[in-house]
């Protein structure tokens, strides 16, 4: 199992290792600094990490020594707005989409053949591809560009985001995009061309005109099982939906308990019938149902789940969890997640029970585990 | 000459030291000053070449009216600072 993660908080970044007496936050760095994503990349070691400026914009950072020191690389830059094209205005705010980078939301690694590739998601909605370990980045000009752009929206925040990004293990060129609210996006070329892929997805949030609508669908958090990469689960505004054709049609997954509304989905590396979520009441009120956190296991596909609560509080406990901060490690059986009210819970037998990393970080956006 | 000064809270991320350059408006003496240092650019502007949301440049005490095109005028001998917006307690 994982004895190591990262932990991105709105006041630094956090490594945090177990040994024979425990999990310890081993590193901090950025402290007092909004860290939005970290990606440990498996392939060579690298960490990086993104960090929100409310004053001075976003920056990335890497770091070679396991997150000991970083270094500033490149920022995805949107290139210049060429004269002919017209700026986007939000479709139901006096608001103009922005043509510059506000937020990096989320951050993969490319292909294991392909060191140095990094995929990014960002606010207001470009997605951004580097080759060579973050030191250039070139927005994604097929998906900018994509003409139902001018119908997304934010969900929580002003403008839409890119959250997820699920490189294809077997064949890199296909990639699969999460967008709050423009609906589950893949390519099959390498991001040459885009396709919407959120048939089975509802919003019924929107006027039943647009319900079946695909690229105003609100999927919060979407993942794939890395063995079975054509089997996918998403946490949407809606409730929970999976695919098991590699995301050309998704099923409404309606048992799932205490409710169908969250962020966070983990799917378990090998099996893809066991995932993970941290439902919350939806979504005026954005809290535990009943002021208990638990998390939400099914080991069947979605046909029944289980309300794990041991080690988790079950009196007056507001903890939300963000869609990134809940991660399994690459056995599928420690887990970790986060809360806008900084406790960290840890699991290492797939959920059964949790131990309390801590409860006083500050809030956590991101939970992800280096590979062990 | 003009003469640009930072504020002490962006030295924390990237240095950037007061300089003089030559320049006659706004957007002629940023450049200048970020011809010799890249990295500050993009902490100061945006994508677009405007001021950042939440930062703010002054022209001999006074800020700055065009915050997108940097158009405003600075006389030669001017001191332009560039500072962070309050906001936020």
């Amino acid at each position: 199992m994982s004895d190591q993660m990262f932990v991105a908080t709105r006041k630094g970044l956090f490594r945090i290792d177990r040994s024979g007496s425990g999990w310890k936050i081993a590193q901090a760095a950025f402290l007092g600094d909004s860290v939005t994503m970290v990606l440990p990349d498996q392939r060579d070691g690298s960490v990086y990490a993104a960090v929100g400026h409310g004053h001075f914009g976003a920056k990335m950072h890497r770091s070679t020594d396991n997150g000991a020191t970083f270094e500033e690389i490149a920022t995805p830059v949107y290139p210049e707005r060429p004269d002919n094209v017209e700026p986007i205005r939000h479709p139901y705010k006096d608001m103009e989409i922005p043509w510059s980078l506000e937020l990096i939301w989320a951050l993969e690694s490319g292909g294991a053949d392909e060191t140095g590739v990094l995929w990014c998601g960002t606010l207001p909605g470009g997605l951004f591809r580097s080759s060579d370990h973050g030191a250039s980045w070139e927005l994604n000009e097929s998906l900018w560009s994509e003409p139902t752009r001018k119908e997304w929206f934010g969900g929580g925040y002003d403008y839409p985001g890119i959250h997820s990004i699920g490189v294809d293990p077997r064949d890199t060129n296909h990639v699969t995009v999460g967008i709050s609210c423009g609906g589950s996006w893949q390519t099959n070329d390498g991001g040459d061309t885009w396709v919407c892929r959120s048939d089975g997805m509802y919003a019924d949030y929107m006027p039943p005109e647009m319900r079946d609508v695909g690229h105003i669908q609100d999927p919060h958090r979407t993942v794939h099982c890395p063995a079975e990469p054509d089997h996918l689960w998403t946490q949407h505004h809606n409730g929970v939906f999976k695919s098991v054709d590699g995301g050309r049609t998704w099923t409404d997954v309606n048992a799932i308990k205490p409710s169908n509304f969250g962020f966070a989905v983990a799917v378990h590396p090998v099996d893809p019938n066991i995932a993970w979520f941290v439902p919350a009441v939806k979504d005026e009120h954005r809290i535990p149902v009943d002021g208990k956190v638990v998390v939400a296991r099914t080991r069947d596909g979605g046909t029944t789940f289980d309300v794990l609560t041991d080690g988790l509080p079950q009196s007056h406990a507001y903890d939300l969890t963000f869609r990134h901060a809940l991660d399994v490690d690459e056995t599928g059986s420690r887990l970790a997640f986060g809360s806008t009210t900084g406790s960290l819970w840890c699991s290492s037998n797939q959920g059964d029970s949790w131990e309390t990393i801590s409860a006083n970080l500050p809030p956590i956006h991101a939970v992800r585990f280096v590979s062990g | 000459m003009i003469n640009v000064a930072f504020t002490d809270n962006i030295q924390r991320h990237v240095e950037c030291p007061a300089c003089a350059v030559i320049g006659s408006s706004v957007r002629e003496v940023l450049d200048a000053v970020f011809e010799s240092n890249q990295k500050a650019r993009g902490y100061v502007l945006d994508d677009t070449g405007a001021v950042r949301k939440h930062m703010t440049v002054f022209v001999n005490g006074a800020q700055i009216k065009d915050r997108t095109k940097l158009s405003d005028p600075v006389p030669d001998g001017a001191s332009v600072y560039i500072m962070q917006a309050l906001s936020g307690g």
